[in-house]
């Protein structure tokens, strides 16, 4: 009984060990690639990228090595990325001034109406809240055109504002910061109310300190799936110039292989940092969605 | 307070005036109440009043009117007219064959992942920790990674040609959606076995000894327990797939740019490339589909919810 429950306990952590190998490969591959020269590069993947090319590149082999670790370390990529071509760190400043709003704004905004939505229950707020989830759960290609719309009535297509000014009002964090204040115990509430505090009070003194771990792993949950976007600024923001690195990476021509895991690699680096940071306050905010009821 | 008097006032003339007293305080309060609650959720609620109702209203509108220009009342002819078009019904029918595909794999498997973690094994939290990373990666980070597994001389190939397998050029073939499943997937996965991990942990754990004591084998006891208590979860994760399964276009956009090979020509491809040709009805009554079919899905799921996980309080 004992052995089975060893050999069985076994079998898990091998299926595990896979599973992490399968999850993990991609995003090392592309970090260790990102410090190969371009001509170790070429050896390996050059096949695939320089295909059509007819360059003078003798040195491509016949078949595509995955190779996780460099001849030689170098930094050449970051180097060319970092100081010789400001293209790409443009769209990298681009993304930063569409995302930090958004995260900022969308945290604040919710959190007021997160706690309306706690202290006050009724009827109509519960119809109001049940509404937010439908919203939330529509996808891109309902919400894109009333956007595009109000942008256009509005004056700011193809300005940033298209995208932040939507994205500051999505209801995804409001759903899951009422989803955390429920928690609170309304009694906490109700001794501010005696001890004679308002609302705005009870708000910034006892609501707020206890929401702190939720607001940081909302923030977290909002970056990332900001940082990722591909679809509003498709539409919303056609201008090449203003577009997120998200968008411009895909245009990276196959000559650069290098840079673009170069590029790939810096592009990961914020949202991989708060990941290490916070994984725990991630997890706590995952977990909370638990399910659309109630 | 008063002195006490001896002839006490009336009960019909007393309570009248006690009753507006309180009704009138009552009812200040609840001004009030109200007042504070919409100064709260005032910012909220106008944004969305403004960047969603409003404008969809207007969609609503723009979906049963001949154009912009010519208001004239068409009622149905936009969607007629969107259900006779190819592009829209192809575009419809992969995306729906690839959510057929990918909602299930996701739930399933992220379950099993989820289980899988349940055992008391070493590094379990490093585990939980890699499965969960590929949601950090921003999908344009990745693409050149599945790009060189799924080239026509990629490392997938090497590895079928073993079994003496063709070449085939994946992203570009009939079995193009593989390709973009196996990166959906990757992607979603973590996130899923998270909101199972959760769940699993609040079953009660009495129930469960009482189950191994009884001499339950495993896999009745993840049938007649583990699931009912999982199912409320099961209903999120599949809504939660299914929403991102409609998202899939930005993998195959980065993969293959705004016009795919056949099989991957994707709703919002549709919808792309209609905004550039600007044709509102066509937006307008694909939008207005789009939501109807999310709402009955969504509606759909909870019954089948209710249904399953009835005996089940909490």
């Amino acid at each position: 009984m004992r052995k089975k429950r060893y050999l069985s306990r076994t079998v898990i952590f091998i299926l595990c060990a896979f599973f992490a190998f399968v999850f993990l490969m991609p995003t090392v591959l592309t970090i260790s690639n990102s410090f190969m020269t371009q001509s170790e590069l070429n050896a390996n993947y050059g096949v695939i990228f320089n295909a059509g090319a007819q360059g003078g590149t003798s040195y491509i082999s016949e078949k595509v090595n995955l190779k996780f670790i460099p001849d030689k370390v170098s930094f050449g990529q970051y180097k060319t990325v970092l100081f010789m071509s400001p293209d790409y760190l443009l769209k990298f400043w681009n993304s930063v001034i569409l995302v930090v709003p958004i995260v900022v704004f969308q945290v604040a905004v919710a959190s007021v109406a997160a706690y309306s939505f706690t202290r006050w229950r009724g009827k109509a707020r519960a119809f109001i809240f049940f509404f937010y989830v439908i919203l939330m759960l529509m996808p891109y290609q309902v919400t894109l055109v009333p956007n595009y719309l109000v942008s256009e009535w509005l004056g700011i297509l193809d300005t940033r504002w298209s995208i932040i000014l939507p994205g500051i009002f999505a209801p995804f964090s409001v759903f899951l910061l009422t989803k955390f204040m429920r928690r609170i115990p309304y009694s906490l509430i109700e001794a501010a109310k005696i001890d004679g505090a308002g609302e705005w009070q009870v708000f910034t003194r006892v609501c707020m300190p206890q929401c702190r771990a939720a607001l940081y792993s909302i923030a977290i949950l909002v970056f990332i799936d900001y940082w990722n976007m591909v679809e509003q600024p498709l539409v919303l923001l056609p201008d090449a110039e203003k577009q997120p690195l998200s968008v411009y990476l895909s245009t990276i021509n196959s000559g650069e292989v290098g840079l673009a895991f170069a590029i790939a690699t810096i592009y990961m680096v914020p949202t991989l940092l708060l990941f290490l940071h916070g994984e725990e306050y991630l997890v706590e905010g995952i977990a909370t969605q638990g399910s659309v009821k109630g | 307070m008063k002195a006490p008097t001896l002839s006490r006032p009336r009960a019909a003339e007393r309570r009248p005036r006690m009753n507006t007293e309180r009704e009138m305080e009552h009812r200040r309060m609840k001004r009030m109440d109200f007042l504070q609650s919409m100064c709260f959720m005032g910012p909220s609620f106008l944004g969305v009043l403004v960047f969603f109702i409003v404008p969809f209203l207007v969609v609503v509108y723009y979906s049963v009117i001949r154009n912009p220009m010519n208001r004239e009342f068409v009622f149905l002819d936009n969607f007629t007219a969107l259900l006779q078009n190819a592009a829209f019904l192809s575009a419809a029918k992969n995306t729906l064959l690839f959510s057929a595909l990918a909602v299930p794999l996701a739930v399933v498997l992220a379950l099993g992942l989820a289980l899988l973690l349940e055992s008391r094994i070493p590094l379990k939290s490093q585990f939980r920790t890699f499965f969960l990373s590929p949601m950090m990666v921003p999908v344009a980070s990745i693409v050149l990674v599945w790009q060189v597994l799924f080239n026509a001389n990629g490392v997938v190939n090497d590895f079928l040609g073993l079994t003496g397998a063709d070449k085939i050029d994946w992203i570009k073939s009939d079995y193009g959606q593989i390709v973009v499943l196996t990166l959906f997937l990757w992607k979603n996965l973590g996130y899923n076995m998270i909101l199972f991990m959760s769940s699993l942990a609040n079953i009660p754990r009495e129930l469960l000894e009482v189950a191994d004591v009884e001499g339950a084998s495993e896999v009745y006891k993840f049938f007649a327990i583990k699931l009912r208590y999982l199912s409320p979860t099961v209903l999120f994760v599949t809504i939660l797939s299914l929403i991102n399964s409609f998202k899939v276009f930005r993998e195959v956009y980065l993969l293959t740019g705004g016009y795919p090979y056949g099989g991957l020509y994707m709703l919002q491809h549709f919808m792309n490339n209609t905004f550039e040709s600007l044709d509102y009805q066509k937006l307008s009554a694909a939008a207005v589909i789009m939501a109807l079919a999310m709402v009955v899905i969504i509606a759909v799921l909870f019954k089948v919810e209710d249904w399953f996980g009835k005996d089940v309080e909490g």
